[in-house]
């Protein structure tokens, strides 16, 4: 064990940039989510994860963000385990109804300002669950949605991306309900 | 002649399923089928209904068969319970009741189970009504004595894990009881089955459960293709067996990680959390996909793996190889680590059994069941691996058969590679004009998915059942947590990892 634990204090981290070229654009992503979050947050955005009735894949993919590939928390980003910590709720699944009131319940407690972000196809209009009489059929029908992530599931990156895209929109005084 | 097949052939057999039988039972050969799973000579592999009939799926372990058997023509009467011979089928059959309304006589335990009185409609699956008019709140099991308390947990948990209520009665820091209540991720799944065509069915198939699309799709493929006979290409079949492995390696790393982080221990969940990045990142460039979603597809594959991409995977290969060994050895040798997973969260072997535990919930608990080899469905009848079985039935215990299970992955995965035939990767599905009906039992890395569906004329589904290895593993959660303090559930709940969308449908 001794090992392995001195070798992580000598070892460079994992953390992406890793030496490989084609991740030039994943580092300048981290770079623009870093400068936006610091300028907009002072280096700290609480995200609470809703899964409203998701397959699951959005939620392997979010918990990868906290990997040391991504280790979103570099950039004050976290994931944290109370909506009243929250500044953002990533929502995902198509609302299913009997996770309606949950989501509901998990809005009113959040704190304002705060932002909803629709994770996933099935977050926006209930992908391929849209029209079962077991679902709402997209997160906006029950809360109000700032921003949507695309993907079945959106990769690690896309989510970075649609961080940084919200915490561009809320410097320039977006919308945060 | 062995139970199972004595037992489906004194029924009426049913043309055109495959490639096990499927025999229509009147009410004395079904009660004789429940016998012969409480007294366990079968195993129940899955129970589900429609409009006037029910279905069981049984395994005969010791003959390696399995195959169906169906009461039909059932009206306001309901059926014989299973549940109150046999109770791995009790949530089952308070399933069955909710979608389609067939009531299960006897049924130990009436409380609805995926239908929270939130939907328009009752019996989705079955003879459809309305919606009552008031829910009353769902009865809590109760449990009495002094210093008592409850804990309600969920539906939203802390984490960033599938919602679920976890009913906690405990005395001081020990659970006395443990109650689930699930069903809040039903997305009526196989209501938008029926009907639907092929493509559809796939893409509905794999997204049951998000860590499972590729069994899903795999057993879903093999279904439609045992239903209308088609057989697939070489190197369809032995690029599906890859893409289930890889989603294997990829679960099991992550969730040993996941399992030591819950026991206290990060510095696992960082080293894991990296391999398992490898692993989607390798199935990216070798499939497209990191998770590999709809890449299996009835009729073969969606794509197929060049020089690139499956030198991406040699390579993984080795970095696994190189680094996975060390951590072995560190979850071996730490002994705060190991003070949390020896003894915990035990499962006794004869539960495991009584449930048909699927999985690294089964094995560590001396279930040696393992689809890929008692069925031996090609390529894995060509491949070598071994069954890893335990017995101590703890936390412990489930972390190391995922530490075999990925030593075998990784073999198996090299073995496929060293073998992958050369040709086509799809052969298109025929046409049918006649009603058929296929069954498939696939190896995910949870355990067991049984996939069975009835084609129409012309071949669109008509019914299509996808029963979760979850489904066997939940209950077993409620039996292992006893006796052990509140603090230690997460890490008893990881390394079951049961499934809540896969489950809830
Ligand atoms: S968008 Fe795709 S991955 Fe996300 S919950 Fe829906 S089906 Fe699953």
């Amino acid at each position: 064990m001794r090992k392995l634990l001195f070798g992580n204090l000598m070892r460079l981290p994992l953390t992406e940039p890793a030496p490989l070229p084609s991740d030039a654009a994943m580092e300048e992503l981290a770079n623009a989510v870093d400068t936006a979050s610091r300028r907009r947050l002072g280096r700290s955005l609480s995200i609470r994860a809703v899964d409203a009735g998701s397959c699951n894949g959005c939620e392997l993919e979010m918990q990868a963000l906290n990997n040391p590939f991504y280790d979103i928390e570099r950039f004050g980003i976290r994931f944290v385990a109370s909506p009243r910590h929250a500044d953002v709720l990533l929502v995902t699944g198509p609302v299913t109804k009997n996770m309606r009131e949950a989501l509901e319940r998990t809005y009113n407690a959040t704190p304002a300002p705060k932002w909803v972000v629709a994770l996933g196809g099935c977050a926006r209009d209930g992908g391929c669950f849209a029209g079962s009489y077991a679902v709402v059929g997209g997160v906006s029908k029950v809360v109000p949605v700032d921003l949507h992530i695309p993907g079945c599931p959106p990769s690690p990156t896309d989510i970075l991306r649609g961080l940084l895209a919200l915490l561009e929109r809320a410097s320039m005084g977006g919308r945060a309900s | 002649m062995s139970t199972l097949s004595y037992i489906l052939e004194k029924g009426r057999s049913v043309p055109h399923h495959a490639p096990w039988p499927r025999a229509i039972a009147d009410a004395d050969l079904w009660t004789s089928a429940m016998r012969a799973l409480s007294e366990g000579g079968l195993v129940l592999l899955g129970l589900w209904g429609e409009g006037s009939a029910v279905h069981m799926a049984l395994l005969d372990e010791p003959a390696g068969t399995i195959g169906a058997l169906s009461l039909e023509g059932l009206d306001s009467a309901g059926y014989p319970s299973v549940a109150q011979s046999h109770p791995p089928a009790l949530r089952l059959e308070r399933a069955i009741r909710d979608l389609t309304g067939l009531e299960p006589q006897d049924l130990p335990d009436s409380r609805p189970w995926l239908d929270h009185g939130r939907w328009d409609l009752r019996h989705p699956l079955g003879e459809r009504g309305s919606a009552l008019p008031e829910v009353s709140p769902y009865a809590f099991l109760r449990a009495e004595g002094e210093g008592v308390h409850q804990i309600p947990v969920g539906p939203v948990h802390a984490g960033i894990i599938e919602p679920g209520h976890f009913r906690f009665t405990a005395n001081g820091e020990t659970v006395v009881r443990l109650e689930e209540r699930l069903g809040y991720v039903h997305k009526g799944t196989e209501a938008l089955m029926a009907g639907a065509d092929l493509s559809r069915g796939a893409q509905l198939a794999g997204r049951v459960s998000g860590d499972s699309t590729v069994s899903y799709a795999y057993a879903f493929a093999q279904a439609v293709e045992a239903a209308v006979g088609l057989v697939v290409p070489p190197r369809a079949i032995w690029l599906r067996a890859l893409m289930a492995e890889l989603e294997r390696l990829a679960n099991h790393v992550g969730d040993i990680g996941a399992i030591c982080n819950d026991a206290a221990f990060p510095l696992m969940l960082a080293h894991c959390g990296v391999l398992r990045e490898r692993v989607l990142r390798a199935s990216n460039a070798a499939f497209g996909h990191r998770l590999m979603r709809d890449r299996i597809v009835p009729g073969g594959v969606a794509s197929d793996l060049n020089d690139d991409g499956a030198a991406g995977l040699r390579s993984l290969l080795a970095e696994i190889r190189r680094r996975f060994p060390p951590l072995v050895e560190l979850y071996d040798n730490t002994t705060s680590l190991q003070d949390r997973t020896v003894g915990t969260g035990r499962l006794r072997a004869e539960l495991a059994r009584e449930y048909g535990a699927g999985g690294y919930v089964g094995r560590a608990s001396g279930r040696g069941f393992d689809a890929r080899q008692v069925l031996r469905y090609p390529p894995y009848d060509s491949l070598a691996f071994d069954v890893p079985v335990l017995n101590d039935g703890d936390v412990n215990a489930r972390v190391w058969i995922r530490i075999r299970e990925v030593e075998q992955s990784l073999s198996l995965v090299e073995q496929i590679l060293d073998h992958l035939p050369i040709g086509p990767i799809f052969n298109a599905i025929p046409t049918v004009d006649d009603r058929r009906e296929g069954i498939a039992l696939v190896e995910g890395f949870r355990g067991d998915i049984l996939v069975w569906l009835r084609l129409a004329p012309g071949g669109r589904i008509d019914r299509c059942h996808l029963r979760d290895p979850s489904w066997f593993q939940w209950p077993l959660l409620e039996a292992a947590i006893e006796g052990n303090i509140v603090a230690d559930f997460p890490l008893c709940n990881k390394s079951f990892n049961c499934s809540y969308s896969g489950h809830d449908l």
